[in-house]
């Protein structure tokens, strides 16, 4: 679905777009990703005006407010830093659906010149970070769910699992159906609960089958989709972002 | 276990929600349908694994756009070259034309038994419900569309019709509805079914079936079966009336091998269905069998209407694989049936909006993750997540106002929810504010959120926001660099 992606040299500094969900319920993650670039030794750049990157309201067919919300981001990143975001949802909702919310407005230029500087966070580990990982953490089976905006809309279905196999200590435990969604959707999950429901009870399921204590994912939404089911079983099963995973284990 | 004889009741796409609790309360029908959908997707997976698939996606995309772009044109041609080869071709704008048309050919050869090949189109018209009205007994012959019609019931799958049933439902249908001794073994039950069948064939005077591919440079309807059963129903009655969507048409004999070759594998991960009919006449003076007559009617319903839009026109690249639904994580859990449509799953999401209106199906755009897997194995590159989000546009009222019911959902309390979010992340001094706000009243959090709380905890907003660790962080990071300086 993607096109194939030319990297950069690893930049001296970098925009991070922290998104709406680890602002307000994941604030660690956000932090965890600026330490891994700080430590490769890039400035983290994080605009204190950001917000939202628009894609609720455009999901629910309201774009004209998706535009506005997302007009008020297009203005942060004037310098040419790459711009990363821990979460292929909104990752993709800026590298995908920016240029067609502009298309034929006077920002679509500038919606096309930040939507190819968008990476989403294990990508740019991975492909311009090429990042070496030292895991300090003791040795543990971990399931990893990638979102289905990662793996389908921005076509990164491996660079999670690559970064965890770097991990020392750490072994990926093998997943029924890993492809299959948790049912999040945003707001899918409210307006058809039952159904969205069903699907994070076969998501934990398989997680659980897998015998993994930990399922690590790098969109917060499913996080809290998959780790909100687990918790209401009472199941000790925990998730936690992939940026936090990786920085707790190697600092 | 549920009787396979009590699932006679109608779904509606209005009732979507209630039909969805019942089909996820039912484990019959999640197992059937989670075994089925597993199995076709590992085939599809086999299939194509010594294929470069994204290249023949791409070939199969770009004849369909070929097609499409062409539409009005091709339509011409495939009209003049049928009728060149002694096909009648009737044109019909909606299904209720459409039955009058057929019910027309019918009548004028006194046909009291009509047998039918598998035809989607004549499940959206609802023809055999337009024919029995008149007299004329219609026969399904696909074993699927039998054994649901013998069930009364409706397809549940574009291509599985009977992919709702198990072995033992199927065993149980034909002893109670045919007298076939009651029995797990699939090719008693299939034996039966073709004994049963194959009388038919003979007695039918009228034979009405579907097309997949109606070729316009040679005139000719092709199509893609397994059971034989369509080779017979378009060749054992003296009379064949084909009936399709005018989306079908392709331009050249040459577009129909790599569609073929994508739709086999697609829809049930064959490299070849058992039979693959070419239609290009009826039969000829010297000739010892085939029909004395062939017709072909061309539908229209909506689809014109779709055609005008130069984003939804993609809906009619559909070559009706049904992979969309197979995989799809709603459709399996929830199954065809919930849907109430002809056409369920995903592509039903983004077609039925049209034929029906939104009112009627104004659940359906928005019962989707948009997870993507239905556009990520589309042969023809549909977009579908891209559309069912246009559907939603549509359904509040902020799209181009061109499909039936645009505006449906648009009700003053959710328009003023997003205009309240629009402000909100317009407004970034506001934002951390409120940010920092629901940080301070974490504690006062409802444990309870609607829905989303009754199958999992309620998420805590953090004490302090990213935009105030960011802060803190980099307010350390400038004394570290003041200290070792």
């Amino acid at each position: 679905m993607t096109s194939v992606k030319l990297y950069p040299p690893k930049p001296e500094k970098v925009y991070l777009f922290g998104t709406c969900l680890i602002d307000l319920f994941y604030p660690q993650a956000g932090l965890d990703a600026i330490r891994l670039l700080e430590r490769e030794g890039i400035e983290v750049l994080y605009p204190q005006d950001q917000t939202c990157c628009g894609q609720p309201a455009y999901t629910s067919g309201y774009h004209d407010e998706a535009r506005a919300v997302a007009a008020a981001q297009l203005d942060l990143f004037s310098e040419p830093w790459p711009i990363v975001v821990p979460s292929g949802s909104c990752g993709g909702m800026m590298r995908i659906h920016y240029p067609q919310l502009f298309a034929g407005t006077d920002r679509e230029t500038l919606a096309g010149e930040v939507a190819g500087r968008i990476y989403e966070l294990t990508e740019f580990l991975v492909h311009v970070c090429h990042l070496r990982l030292e895991d300090q953490g003791p040795s543990e089976r971990v399931a990893m769910h990638t979102s289905c905006s990662a793996r389908r809309e921005m076509g990164l279905a491996e660079t999670g699992p690559a970064l965890l196999a770097r991990m020392g200590q750490v072994e990926l435990a093998e997943q029924a159906r890993a492809a299959e969604c948790c049912g999040f959707g945003g707001t899918f999950a409210v307006r058809h609960p039952e159904v969205s429901a069903a699907m994070v009870e076969d998501k934990t399921q398989a997680i659980a089958a897998t015998g993994a204590t930990r399922f690590v994912t790098s969109d917060c939404g499913c996080l809290m989709n998959i780790a909100g089911r687990f918790e209401q079983q009472d199941k000790a099963i925990k998730g936690e972002h992939i940026a936090s995973y990786l920085w707790r284990r190697t600092s | 276990m549920s009787s396979a004889h009590e699932s006679v009741q109608t779904f509606t796409p209005r009732e979507f929600h209630r039909q969805a609790h019942d089909a996820l309360g039912n484990p019959q029908i999640r197992a059937n349908f989670r075994r089925a959908m597993d199995g076709l997707m590992a085939k599809r997976r086999d299939v194509f694994s010594d294929w470069d698939l994204e290249t023949l996606r791409e070939l199969g995309a770009n004849i369909r756009l070929r097609a499409l772009a062409k539409l009005p044109d091709l339509l011409e041609r495939l009209e003049a070259n049928c009728q060149a080869n002694g096909i009648q071709v009737h044109w019909a704008e909606n299904g209720d034309e459409a039955c009058r048309i057929i019910r027309g050919i019918c009548e004028r050869h006194e046909a009291k038994a009509v047998i039918k090949g598998k035809s989607m189109v004549s499940e959206e018209m609802h023809l055999n419900a337009h024919l029995e009205e008149a007299g004329i007994e219609a026969l399904e012959s696909d074993l699927g569309e039998y054994l649901v019609q013998l069930n009364e019931q409706t397809p549940s799958h574009i291509i599985m019709p009977a992919i709702h049933l198990n072995t033992d439902e199927i065993s149980k249908i034909l002893h109670d509805r045919t007298g076939t001794e009651r029995t797990r073994d699939v090719d008693i039950m299939t034996a039966a079914a073709r004994a049963q069948l194959r009388e038919r064939f003979m007695a039918a005077d009228v034979g009405i079936s579907g097309v997949n591919f109606a070729v316009a440079e040679t005139g000719t309807l092709c199509l893609v079966e397994n059971e034989g059963n369509g080779r017979m129903t378009t060749a054992v009655p003296p009379v064949h009336i084909a009936v399709t969507g005018i989306e079908k048409v392709v331009e050249q004999l040459r577009d129909v091998p790599p569609l073929y070759a994508l739709l086999t594998r697609s829809a049930t991960g064959q490299h070849v269905t058992t039979y693959f009919n070419m239609i290009s006449s009826p039969r000829k003076s010297g000739e010892h069998d085939g029909p004395q007559e062939v017709h072909l009617v061309l539908v229209d319903s909506g689809r014109s209407n779709i055609y005008q839009d130069d984003e939804l026109l993609d809906t009619l690249r559909c070559i009706r694989c049904g992979a969309c639904m197979n995989h799809c994580p709603v459709y399996t859990r929830v199954g065809g049936h919930t849907y109430g449509t002809t056409y369920p799953g995903p592509i039903g999401s983004i077609l039925m909006p049209h034929m029906m209106g939104l009112e009627e199906t104004k659940d359906l755009p928005t019962a989707s993750s948009l997870c993507g897997a239905c556009g990520e194995v589309c042969p023809v590159k549909i977009p579908i997540p891209d559309l069912l989000v246009r559907l939603r546009r549509e359904s509040v009222g902020e799209g181009r106002g061109n499909v039936p019911g645009a505006g449906v959902k648009r009700t003053k309390t959710e328009v003023a929810a997003w205009k309240g979010f629009q402000w909100l992340a317009t407004h970034p001094a506001a934002w951390r504010s409120g940010m920092a706000l629901a940080g301070k009243l974490q504690a006062l959090m409802p444990s309870r959120l609607g829905p989303w709380t009754e199958y999992r905890t309620a998420p805590k907003p953090a004490k302090v926001s990213l935009h105030a660790l960011v802060k803190r962080h980099q307010a350390n990071k400038a004394d570290e660099n003041e200290e070792t300086r």
